[in-house]
């Protein structure tokens, strides 16, 4: 049986279990935001709503989705020295499409995420999936990494921006939800807040790791 | 002239591209445990951030303008950063080996620093002339290395520091950026007199 045959009948085997763990890996354990630290810039900048929090959300991982596919189909085409130019290529060509539809459907939203759309490009967490997992791996994984990770930032760009929203405005999705008495915190919404309620959010991932790891330990 | 100064000191402090309009905030957190590497990378922003803001505006105002090929920028500006941080590392290993190897790996790591297409993108956006996008180039570059300086030194203290356990690593440099941000807030109030 040749090397290749071995593979995908291990793969086969395997197939379930491993997807399970990359969707595992890129929401949770190896968190973008919360865990790599990367791709912080978008979320530090725009989180002041949740609906800006959410519209980067749907899309970086549409870009995350499709360069991962798109950079698995090529990946033994991509000759090693020029990888890295060949996937900013992919990645400005998705980057671009995403502007073009947004500023055609979505104006409002498209006016407020502003320079961070096009900013997606240099957003490290595209490069690095591309990098260490796209361009080792099949297809349908690549797809589902893109899917996890994407999911994983939204998930951390959506609780950054639930915060500074309800606390610096005092609404959410801009319907107003905190009693009349609430004065809201403007410093929550200035540039200040945006690393504050960051780093308290990773100071609470962490202790809930420990606590977590803690509690595996002692069964 | 007093225009170029208000750019210039407007992209340093009040506007600060780190601490106030969040660009560049992974080098900011990757390359700040130490002074020197945190200076050393600084100044290759501000070297890449001024030729770029040049080319790339040479780009827009004669390739892209001219073709009416606008919706291109993204893709055009990207490729005009990449081949030029590639055409700063081989000079520089050619001609100047020891500033090289001094600023080793954040050399290529600079094509993917937001600043660098951020400048570009803001010095289009903003309408400015070849000397202002030079200017605002240089300037912002500046700023990341005030901000990424200043971060460098409050980490070296705080390493000395007994931190509870959820907060150490990351989680207590973003709020160390954090009130950094705040005293930058603080320039905002300042009314440049021309």
């Amino acid at each position: 049986m040749t090397e290749e045959k071995k593979n995908i009948r291990r793969n086969a085997s395997a197939k379930n279990g491993e997807l399970l763990s990359i969707v595992k890996d890129g929401v949770f354990y190896k968190n973008p935001i919360l865990v790599q630290l990367l791709g912080m810039c978008s979320v530090l900048a725009i989180s002041t709503t949740v609906i800006n929090g959410l519209g980067m959300g749907v899309a970086v991982t549409f870009v995350l989705v499709f360069s991962n596919i798109i950079i698995s189909l090529l990946r033994n085409l991509i000759p090693s020295k020029i990888r890295i130019a060949s996937y900013i290529v992919v990645i400005a060509g998705l980057v671009t499409v995403v502007e073009m539809i947004m500023k055609a459907y979505l104006p409002s939203l498209a006016e407020s995420l502003g320079m961070f759309i096009p900013l997606i490009v240099v957003n490290c967490i595209i490069l690095a999936r591309a990098e260490s997992f796209a361009s080792k791996n099949r297809v349908l994984p690549s797809l589902i990494d893109g899917l996890a990770c994407g999911a994983g930032y939204t998930v951390a760009i959506f609780a950054v921006s639930l915060i500074r929203e309800l606390f610096g405005y005092g609404t959410l999705f801009g319907f107003s939800v905190m009693p009349e008495s609430f004065s809201p915190a403007l410093l929550v919404i200035l540039p200040p807040g945006g690393f504050l309620v960051l780093g308290g959010l990773i100071a609470l991932y962490q202790y809930g790791m420990n606590k977590l790891r803690k509690g595996e330990g002692e069964k | 002239m007093l225009n170029l100064i208000a750019i210039s000191i407007s992209a340093i402090l009040i506007e600060n591209f780190v601490l106030v309009k969040f660009l560049g905030i992974c080098p900011f957190l990757g390359v700040s445990k130490k002074t020197e590497t945190a200076t050393g990378m600084g100044f290759a922003v501000i070297f890449t951030m001024t030729v770029a803001s040049a080319l790339t505006w040479l780009v827009q105002t004669f390739i892209l303008e001219k073709l009416h090929l606008e919706y291109l920028q993204t893709i055009a500006f990207i490729f005009v950063i990449a081949a030029l941080v590639q055409f700063i590392e081989m000079f520089l290993q050619k001609k100047i080996p020891a500033l090289y190897s001094s600023l080793g790996i954040y050399l290529p790591l600079i094509t993917t620093n937001c600043t660098v297409l951020g400048v570009a993108i803001l010095n289009v956006s903003r309408g400015y002339n070849f000397l202002e996008t030079v200017v605002y180039g240089f300037s912002a570059g500046v700023g990341f290395l005030l901000a990424i300086v200043l971060l460098a030194i409050i980490r070296e203290r705080m390493e000395y520091a007994d931190i509870p356990a959820p907060f150490r690593g990351i989680p207590i440099v973003l709020i160390a950026a954090g009130l950094l941000s705040i005293s930058f807030m603080g320039f905002q109030g300042l009314n440049l007199p021309f």
